[in-house]
């Protein structure tokens, strides 16, 4: 006899189902839960991102009119507000979020291979959340260091919460990535190895490619900032000198540092950095790959070219990291390399934009709510796309740089496009998570107030980046080459901002309304064929998958394949009963 | 980041291949009939050999991280090097002859032998304790010889590179411990088995590491 798969191996051993309260809701090794848990805890403090965000906005729309919005209030907010939405909102809800959930239902596994490890990493995870948000109540406060936290400012005296802020937001940090490798080897071992029968690596649908290489990013790249923030906390504790160097202030020289590197600590961070920003890019093409072709009943167009894009772009994000640091003094021969670097890493990004409207192009589009999202997100990310050309070249980077350009652009690249893809995943997979559905009509309102709210907000900042306007500045004061008009804009996008952000309420009283009196979902209701979908109960129950364990016959793109009554056919459904894939279709041709 | 480049290429390309092999020539919008050989599970299903060597992984990219740090320091004009203790030495070949000890349980665990599977992890364990105990006194003879943690960067380094390797040691140690504990505990051979040879696998993976980070310091 040859092996046995894992996944059909578990019969052998205890499978308990959770009975009482605890162990099914709190201490739960329940992917599912575990998954809920993340995405809950992910959105909370993305919340409280949100709330920081629009104190901010309201500083910057309105100065010297908000009497509790001190200077250094205001760099704790920018800070906080970088660090929740980068790594504690979107690296978390992601692959601690959509990874748990999708990962073992799309591969038709009963569970994470580790689930225990799996429920130890969403509370080491919470844990991180609660040391992060206790900095807020410390003597002198949250760091405010701006979410890069370059030294030496980052633990020198002037700089908002150099005392108690900056130790917490470093542990903080150092216990997220413990939480992280917990996650993420489950996540990588589950892919690897506990497949259903059948469901090949070239089988999968693409949301598990783009979690998978995430992650794998996210395990090589969390080292980076994992060093980095050990060093700084010894310079900040023991006084070493990693990246402090000797300062001399005010003619005498306070500290006693001598001989540390504050650049070292720029390419260790901007290390991380840069690929974080595929870790969450990355899950959100995937994801909404898989949009694009369920709501347009058509196979994604290029489906090896996505795989292998998704490959590529993890690959390629680890050699571009210092188009973060041109202004950094390089060499300049440096700054050609990694412009280099940047630009080729647009070939497989583009071939990914120009596949997914291939993949509209003469589908029956449904223009559901999570499709809106998906739509919306190819806008958002060509946008921010294209702008991010104009910042990987060195001549136009230079006086781009620090300026409200360059927030602009990451907002809309990395900030705009994945919390579309949230929100649209959160609408496809409500149905199947919950088993309730939601109200359409206001999840179409959340759309268009969002997706319409963004442009207001972020459009213009790309014009007062083009002024020169300097990003990070409390106020701008009275500077010549700024013209008055310019302050008007900035009043115009804080109205945006705050509109935006309390259009958030009607996502939630979307999912109250739904979990209190929503209508009962059908098992299926967007006819897709991922194997999530062919779950025996709604929502699906421990073990996911009942008796038998799915086998997997096909891709997780049958839509509208010629010679079947029905415009999709799930994975789970044999040769035998129906065509064998798009190869027909296509032979006819 | 010459080094942690170089190092993370090597793991990448590793798994690229890897991925290539699996969908080279594959037309994934054919539906077939699933034989033994769809499911292609790699590392003939070991799910946690699979999850330590991607740990490994992991823990190679920060040790690679380090290096670079430590190497792009050293570019910067002002780099004193620092005289590493002899003791470092002894150290060295205490932790040879614990990874060896490992090799040795793991080979009587593959034949089932109870008794020496118990006696090869107390030896193994005897020698990796020390091992820890001679880093501590290497510390305490450089502190007694005034290269203190913050005279300069070579010696921050220095430490940050023994402390985090003894970190990782002392997490091996924990494994090492339960395994040990199964061992007396009257289990079969085949209970620790497994453990005993995910064991031998991460002390020959440290020993790795450490030759190469005290070369490095050696040579620097």
């Amino acid at each position: 006899m040859g092996y046995v798969a894992i996944a059909d191996r578990d019969h052998e051993e205890e499978h308990h189902d959770p009975d009482t309260f605890i162990t099914k809701y709190i201490w739960s090794q329940d992917h599912k839960v575990i998954a809920i848990q993340y995405g809950i805890t992910a959105i909370f403090v993305g919340v409280i991102a949100l709330i920081l965000s629009a104190m901010m906005r309201l500083q910057l729309g309105f100065p010297d009119t908000f009497s509790f919005i001190t200077p250094e209030n205001y760099y704790q907010f920018v800070t906080m507000h970088g660090m929740i939405m980068v790594i504690y909102l979107l690296t978390a809800l992601f692959l601690g979020g959509f990874g748990n959930y999708l990962i073992p239902l799309m591969c038709g596994s009963r569970d994470m291979v580790f689930p225990y490890m799996n429920m130890l990493s969403f509370w080491v995870y919470l844990l991180s959340v609660i040391i992060l948000l206790a900095s807020f109540f410390v003597p002198g406060g949250s760091t405010g260091a701006g979410w890069t936290l370059y030294p030496p400012q980052a633990i020198m005296q002037g700089t908002p919460g150099t005392d108690w802020g900056i130790l917490l937001m470093l542990a903080s940090l150092g216990v997220f990535i413990i939480a992280f490798t917990m996650g993420g080897l489950n996540y990588v071992t589950t892919v690897l190895q506990a497949r259903c029968k059948g469901m090949t690596l070239m089988r999968m649908p693409l949301s598990v490619w783009g979690i998978f290489i995430a992650t794998v990013l996210g395990l090589l790249a969390f080292p980076a900032l994992l060093v980095s923030a050990i060093m700084m906390l010894l310079d900040k504790t023991v006084m070493t000198s990693f990246f402090m160097p000797a300062i001399s202030s005010m003619g005498q020289v306070p500290e006693n540092y001598t001989g540390g590197s504050p650049i070292l600590f720029q390419h260790l961070f901007w290390f991380f950095g840069h690929p974080e920003v595929y870790i969450v890019a990355l899950p959100a093409f995937g994801i909404v790959s898989d949009l694009l072709s369920t709501h347009a009943r058509k196979n994604i167009f290029g489906y090896r070219m996505m795989v292998w894009a998704i490959i590529a772009i993890g690959g390629l994000s680890f050699i571009v990291w210092a188009h973060h640091m041109y202004v950094s003094g390089m060499n300049p021969y440096f700054g050609f390399f990694f412009a280099t670097t940047t630009l080729i890493i647009a070939v497989p990004t583009a071939l990914k934009v120009y596949n997914w409207v291939l993949t509209l192009w003469e589908g029956n589009i449904h223009l559901r709510v999570p499709m809106l999202f998906a739509i919306g997100f190819i806008f958002t990310f060509i946008h921010g796309g294209l702008t991010g050309l104009f910042l990987g070249n060195v001549t136009i980077d230079l006086p781009l740089s620090d300026t409200y350009f360059v927030v602009a652009h990451f907002h809309m690249v990395m900030g705009v496009s994945p919390v579309l893809v949230v929100f649209g995943a959160i609408y496809h997979w409500w149905p199947k998570i919950t088993g309730r559905m939601y109200n359409e009509t206001l999840g179409k309102w959340h759309f268009w107030m969002t997706f319409l709210g963004t442009y207001a907000i972020y459009l213009p900042m790309h014009y007062l980046g083009f002024q020169g306007v300097p990003r990070r500045y409390f106020a701008m004061g009275d500077t010549d080459f700024m013209p008055a008009s310019a302050q008007d804009l900035n009043a115009w996008i804080t109205i945006f901002a705050l509109f935006v952000a309390f259009t958030q309420i009607l996502f939630f009283v979307n999912v109250f309304i739904s979990l209190k009196s929503g209508k009962k979902a059908d098992p299926n209701p967007w006819k897709a064929t991922t194997l999530e979908w062919q779950t025996p109960d709604t929502p699906p129950k421990h073990g996911n998958w009942g008796h038998e364990l799915p086998v997997c016959y096909r891709w997780a793109y049958d839509y509208s394949v010629p010679g079947y009554p029905d415009d999709f056919i799930p994975q789970n459904v044999p040769p035998e009963e129906a065509p064998a894939g798009r190869q027909h279709g296509v032979a006819e041709h | 980041m010459e080094i942690g480049l170089i190092i993370l290429a090597i793991m990448l390309a590793t798994l690229l291949g890897w991925l290539l092999k699996q969908s080279f020539n594959t037309q994934p919008w054919v539906a077939e009939a699933v034989e033994e050989s769809a499911y292609q599970a790699p590392f003939n299903a070991r799910p946690k050999l699979v999850a330590l060597v991607t740990f490994l992984a992991v823990v190679s990219s920060f040790f690679a991280l380090i290096l670079s740090a430590y190497a792009l320091r050293m570019e910067l004009g002002d780099w004193i090097p620092m005289t590493e203790p002899r003791l470092l030495w002894a150290n060295t070949v205490i932790l040879i002859l614990a990874s060896a000890a490992f090799q040795w349980t793991r080979n009587q665990a593959v034949r089932g032998d109870a008794a020496r599977i118990r006696s090869g992890l107390l030896v193994t364990g005897a020698l990796t304790i020390a091992f820890l105990v001679g880093q501590v006194v290497a510390w305490r003879q450089l502190y007694a010889a005034g290269q203190t943690l913050t005279l300069n960067p070579s010696n921050a380094f220095f430490y940050l590179l023994t402390a985090v390797h003894g970190l990782h040691i002392l997490g091996g140690m924990y494994v090492w411990l339960r395994a040990t504990a199964r061992a007396f505990g009257g289990r079969e051979a085949d209970a620790v088995k497994q453990s005993v040879e995910l064991c031998t696998i991460y002390w020959h993976f440290l020993l790795l590491v450490w030759l190469v980070l005290f070369g490095f310091m050696l040579a620097t």
